[in-house]
């Protein structure tokens, strides 16, 4: 075994590498749930679920930061859209379709 | 002055009791009056660590209901003046603790002129890891070089942050010292193990020590001996070099290197 190991390229062996990159992102990660304020979690919970209400985007796809700069918080959203395939407009959900066209026809009403 | 110091982990089987026996140990042996309490309620393993299982008749949880007094309950170590074993209950469970009960237990231990308070945390974050810290002026956070362990090191070190007493009263914070135990410089050196440094880079608190993964550990557990009291053993070394720097002075980090293999061992090893 040992024989063989002495000659092998030690590249893919460097599970540490690996260790230490997925555990950075993770820490990082974390941090940011458990030093910002209680309702961070949630609030970031809610605004999601309000963009899935138009967009169809996974779980994923809203970093929620909060950061002290001198006196002021600033709250920092990233919302990273899908990427559209064929059309340059994002494909709204069935249930933004559904509650546009309920928009429209109360508006027809209306006038 | 007395000075209460936690060891944690949030992961088990790190060496967290292996560490709180060597810990105690040593600051005994260096003659400061030291109590080690067991806070793993219904797990209790400290006193088979320590050697003294046989001698245990009452424990924290009657400590704390007050059916025991503290002259009762302590059991001192037969090899090292000054050192004295506080043992869990193995018949209780996690909530026969409460703040007001420890508060109690320190405030004895504090006007019976203890030099230090180890506590020795259970694993996870529940109410006993958290007891177990709420009280602590220092903690030993003992990491293995592995994800999880890393992982659950960081997340013990936010409750340390937000939920012991110290930050809560918004007092100085809780000064925290790294502690990696079965570190094995070789497998780092393949780059298949974490390194002090990788480790150190994540956690970002101040190193007390690197424990080497050493058969004596495994040999003192067995004999129910503290590995410091091993002089021989470079595990035993690692824990009084803590010892050392726990106390302020500063000494190089030993154990780091993977030794020298020839060109035959290396090709054949």
């Amino acid at each position: 075994m040992g024989f063989f190991r002495f000659f092998k390229t030690n590249k893919e062996d460097q599970s540490a590498k690996v260790a230490k990159d997925r555990l950075q992102v993770l820490i990082a990660h974390e941090r940011t749930g458990r030093d910002g304020p209680d309702y961070l979690p949630m609030l970031k919970q809610d605004i999601l679920d309000v963009i899935k209400k138009y967009v169809s985007v996974g779980d994923d796809a809203l970093s929620v930061q909060l950061e002290t700069q001198d006196d002021c918080d600033v709250l920092e959203l990233n919302i990273t859209l899908p990427e559209d395939n064929n059309t340059s407009t994002v494909t709204p959900t069935a249930e933004a379709k559904r509650r546009a066209m309920e928009r429209r026809q109360a508006a027809a009403k209306v006038t | 002055m007395t000075k209460t110091i936690v060891v944690t982990s949030g992961k088990g089987g790190v060496g967290k009791t292996t560490t709180s026996a060597s810990i105690a140990t040593g600051l005994a042996k260096r003659g400061f009056k030291t109590v080690v309490i067991d806070f793993d309620v219904g797990l209790r393993n400290l006193d088979l660590i320590m050697g003294c299982e046989r001698r245990v008749v009452y424990d924290l949880v009657n400590l704390v209901n007050q059916e025991a007094t503290l002259h009762q309950t302590l059991i001192k170590d037969k090899r090292i003046e000054n050192l004295y074993i506080l043992p869990a209950s193995q018949t209780r469970d996690k909530d026969a603790l409460t703040i007001e009960g420890i508060a109690r237990v320190m405030h004895k231990l504090k006007k019976s002129e203890f030099d230090y308070i180890i506590c020795d945390s259970p694993a996870g974050i529940e109410k006993g890891a958290k007891m177990a810290l709420y009280f602590a002026d220092e903690a030993i956070v003992t990491t293995n070089p592995e994800v999880s362990s890393v992982r659950d090191s960081d997340r013990i070190l936010g409750i340390l942050q937000s939920e012991s007493k110290r930050s809560k009263m918004n007092e100085e914070p809780v000064k925290e010292h790294l502690l990696i135990t079965r570190y094995n410089p070789s497998r780092v050196k393949d780059g298949q193990m974490l390194s002090v440094d990788d480790i150190v880079d994540l956690l970002a608190i101040p190193l007390l020590g690197i424990i080497p993964e050493s058969p004596s550990v495994l040999d003192c557990s067995n004999a129910g001996k503290p590995v410091i009291l091993d002089d021989d053993s470079e595990a035993g070394q690692a824990y009084s070099d803590a010892i050392d720097r726990l106390l302020g002075e500063s000494k190089p980090h030993r154990f780091m290197e993977a030794p020298k293999k020839g060109f035959l061992s290396r090709l054949f090893g």
